[in-house]
């Protein structure tokens, strides 16, 4: 399947959500509210089966907070990427996807843990790799007080 | 009799033990909290951050060639791999071919890389499984492809050869023949190997039928690597995604279905011999080209983000980068194979003895600061 259609499939399966062909794959942009019957529709499809997860990233935009999912299917070999943002950056709170990838559980506290991100439902969210004296290090706005890399 | 029952006061009490950050058979600086029922583990709980040194943080002050250098400090034993990653991913942003050069020994490098690592993997594991000598052997054959290493890109582990474009330099006279010279060796070596520890009985006993994840489950959890082969997951970037000269050789994706720790160990040393395949299909075919291309003095990636996938000797590292147009990236994510190798120990050592977590915990092969970053 290649990726024209693959968006085409993935605009029947979850509509109401912005597809762009990007250069490299179908890049979706999903509203947060829709996350998971996105997610779920695109693992469960028959056509799709995106049974990998292969990476959570979460972003700093600015005025948003997002995170990218990287699927995988590992039947047909293909990949699609979701988007999703909030703009509350005081109490960013996105649902977890735990139930539907077990590996979504360490990428999920890691990007708790570098950006803040609250992943609802999810079993067990705490800070991974820093203290809880720690800010949110990749956030844009980070004050980084030792400041090893200032210019 | 009844002073026999009352000698175990504690056997319904769960303890709790604390292996690490320094323990030596985690390699590194993981903390293991582990819940036991006598000798059985209950619950197995990763601390990790003990090395996180905020690399995706570094890389958004730095510029792409200056990265290269911090990604031989994520998995120190797949540096070339880890260097190539990047030098694809902002290739591949900037519409650039490399040279059929470039790519051979790009490919040749990876594959002295994966074998380099995986004899480290097989003289720590005898180590970790009582076995001291594989530590030498493992060891002393190693030297040989750090040799050849130190030769042509004057690092041992830190290599920093792959760059944007190319390769720092080109490759030294001598390469191709201390290569040949290495292969040869090897081939006569490795029988050794298997002869030392493979066929052991003892050996066996601790590792068949221990830490069994099936292929289902290594999946959902994005096992990569010799651990997601192990389980039967054809997972090899190199077969699947062929990036560099991979497809210009045939090799074998060694996959086994039993999924236990014996036969991740077997992944790795059946690997080592396709490795040994690939360098041979290569090494006397390098063609003539140059070593590198033209780069403008500053790199600037166009808006845009830009992904990447190479198999390590762990498994699938994966390079993301969001660019705003400028020479630092916006945001560098790696998506490290150990990482995600790490997630499930706590299933796959949940009810076996504590010695075996040590067993299960080494055939995952981790490497901490890949784990960190």
């Amino acid at each position: 399947m290649d990726n024209v259609q693959l968006a085409a499939s993935a605009a029947a399966l979850a509509p109401g959500n912005e597809i762009v062909l990007g250069k490299q794959f179908v890049e979706m942009t999903v509203a947060p509210e829709l996350l998971v019957s996105t997610a779920t529709a695109l693992k469960q499809n028959k056509d799709t089966l995106f049974d990998m997860l292969v990476c959570i990233t979460g972003v700093d935009w600015g005025k948003e907070l997002g995170v990218v999912y990287h699927l995988r299917s590992t039947v047909s070999n293909h990949m699609i990427v979701l988007k999703t943002k909030v703009s509350d950056r005081e109490n960013p709170e996105i649902d977890s996807l735990c139930s539907l990838w077990p590996a979504a559980d360490f990428h999920e506290r890691e990007v708790f843990d570098l950006l803040g991100i609250k992943f609802r439902g999810h079993p067990d969210l705490r800070r991974l790799f820093l203290d809880s004296t720690w800010g949110y290090p990749l956030r844009k706005d980070y004050k980084d007080d030792i400041n090893i890399l200032a210019k | 009799m009844e002073e026999a029952v009352n000698n175990i006061p504690l056997e319904e009490e769960e303890y709790i033990i604390n292996m690490g950050p320094q323990h030596p058979s985690t390699h590194g600086v993981l903390r293991l909290v582990v819940s036991l029922k006598g000798e059985m583990v209950q619950n197995v709980e990763p601390h990790i951050g003990y090395i996180h040194r905020g690399i995706e943080k570094m890389c958004e002050s730095l510029t792409y060639p200056q990265i290269i250098h911090l990604t031989d400090r994520m998995d120190y034993l797949s540096a070339h791999i880890n260097n190539e990653a990047v030098s694809l991913a902002v290739e591949k942003a900037l519409d650039i071919e490399v040279s059929d050069r470039v790519k051979y020994i790009r490919t040749i490098l990876s594959e002295l890389t994966r074998i380099q690592s995986h004899q480290l993997f097989w003289a720590t594991f005898g180590m970790d499984l009582g076995g001291l000598t594989c530590f030498f052997y493992g060891l002393r054959d190693r030297e040989l492809v750090m040799d050849i290493f130190e030769e042509t890109c004057g690092g041992r582990m830190i290599v920093s050869y792959n760059c944007p474009g190319g390769l720092m330099n080109d490759i030294h006279p001598n390469f191709q023949k201390r290569t040949k010279d290495f292969i040869k060796y090897f081939r006569k070596t490795l029988p050794e190997y298997d002869r030392l520890l493979t066929g052991n009985v003892i050996f066996q006993e601790r590792l068949k039928g221990i830490g069994i994840i099936n292929r289902e489950d290594a999946i959902a959890w994005g096992l990569t690597g010799p651990v997601g082969r192990a389980s039967g997951f054809s997972c090899d970037i190199r077969k699947h995604n062929p990036y560099s000269a991979y497809n210009k050789v045939t090799f074998k994706e060694i996959l086994y279905n039993e999924g236990d720790s014996f036969h991740r160990y077997q992944v790795r040393m059946d690997e080592m011999r396709e490795s040994m395949d690939i360098i041979e299909q290569l090494i006397d075919n390098i063609p003539e080209g140059p070593y590198a291309e033209k780069m403008k003095p500053v790199i600037k990636l166009p808006e845009g983000e830009y992904w990447q996938s190479v198999e390590t000797a762990r498994g699938e590292l994966g390079v993301f980068i969001v660019s705003d147009g400028n020479k630092n990236p916006y945001r560098m994510k790696f998506r490290s194979p150990c990482f995600a190798n790490l997630a499930p120990l706590n299933i796959l050592a949940k009810g076996f003895k504590i010695a075996d977590l040590v067993a299960i915990n080494g055939s995952l092969d981790l490497v901490i600061p890949d784990i960190d970053r």
